[in-house]
């Protein structure tokens, strides 16, 4: 099968990014314009669309915390879990300030790890 | 260029510029200092690092990518790969767009302008464009998402050499800003029911999915949950209006 390594060229890889990449992110990015073209503003079918599209950034977030990629899974699971808890409570009682979500959020991250490492 | 010509569409196309310094913006110029380190890590070199952050933009698809590389897929699997995690790009687009275009906007413009949307993109813009006017709301959303691409290419290429050098407590740190600033400003810039039950749905179903499909996690917690927040706003409301 022909992959990134396939082809010594210098181009090579950036034909790969372009095919495995490009056309594959905005393939559905052209198809959301044409659908989105469709829908009326206030419609129930935009309400349902808008649904589909919070759910799945809601998913991508509990993907990112939960399994993380990078330096984030050396912190254990559970003080991942307490600051994004923490994070969200105190964002809620602030009045909805998302500054202070993060803020406190990053502070229990850093700070249980400081304490606990 | 823009639909909205005229001193004033140029006025709303720099104050879409200005969000470069917003907060957004700057949570995710941390995630590509992330994403750079991880390019870096896995050996990608400079150019193409630089060239995958305009051409693809979103940042789940370039880690995807990444990964299929380093794993040594092959074309048409990594072509997969990242097609199935982009999928979620369609809805997001989809409820971005009549948000932003008017009777007006010609296709092509709205088809150009779509490459800039990902998710910091989408969140922005919904949580800023009901003080824009109609007329100038294509301007400003083409303001912000050029500029947004334009500053992380030129923030990947300048880090590049240097990024190996990250503490790894803050890099960790880099990678938890993303989903917690997500999280709160979804939370914040949802306005309808349905929205905040979606969320948590799709919070629950995230996880659940991954244990029975990894490969389609996102799009069926995505699917399933929205609809399911969709019937039970319908219910909700049917059931209050009786």
């Amino acid at each position: 099968m022909i992959g990134y390594a396939t082809f010594d060229a210098w181009w090579w890889p950036y034909v790969f990014i372009a095919i495995a990449g490009w056309l594959a992110t905005d393939i559905w990015r052209w198809l959301g314009v044409l659908v989105g073209n469709r829908l009326k503003q206030d419609s129930a079918a935009l309400t349902w669309v808008r649904a589909v599209a919070t759910a799945l950034l809601a998913a991508v977030i509990a993907k990112l915390i939960l399994y993380p990629t990078g330096e984030l899974k050396n912190v254990p699971m559970a003080l991942r879990l307490i600051a994004v808890s923490i994070g969200f409570a105190a964002f809620l009682l602030g009045g909805k300030r998302i500054w202070i979500g993060i803020a406190t959020a990053l502070s229990v991250l850093i700070g249980g790890q400081l304490l606990f490492g | 260029m823009i639909t909205s010509s005229g001193p004033r569409g140029v006025h709303w196309f720099l104050k879409g510029v200005r969000g470069i310094v917003s907060l957004p913006a700057i949570i995710l110029m941390s995630a590509f200092v992330g994403f750079c380190g991880f390019a870096v890590e896995a050996g990608i070199p400079l150019g193409q690092t630089v060239f995958m952050t305009g051409m693809i933009w979103a940042l789940p698809a370039k880690v995807l990518l990444v990964g299929s590389i380093l794993a040594g897929a092959s074309l048409p699997a990594a072509f997969i790969t990242v097609s199935l995690s982009s999928i979620r790009l369609m809805p997001m687009v989809a409820a971005l767009i009549p948000e932003i275009r008017t009777e007006k906007t010609p296709t092509w413009l709205l088809l150009l302008l779509s490459h800039f949307i990902a998710i910091t993109a989408y969140v922005f813009t919904m949580e800023r464009i009901r003080d824009v006017p109609r007329e100038h709301r294509v301007a400003f959303f083409a303001g912000f998402g050029i500029t947004v691409t334009t500053a992380n290419i030129i923030l990947v290429a300048v880090i590049y050499s240097t990024v190996a050098n990250l503490p790894s407590m803050l890099a960790g740190a880099l990678f938890f800003l993303t989903p917690v600033y997500f999280l709160t400003s979804i939370w914040a810039s949802t306005r309808e029911r349905a929205g905040h039950i979606a969320m948590i749905f799709g919070l629950a179903l995230g996880p659940v999915f991954h244990q029975v499909a990894p490969e389609f996690d996102i799009l069926y917690a995505g699917v399933v949950g929205g609809t399911l927040a969709f019937l039970a706003d319908r219910l909700w409301k049917s059931g209050a209006g009786s």
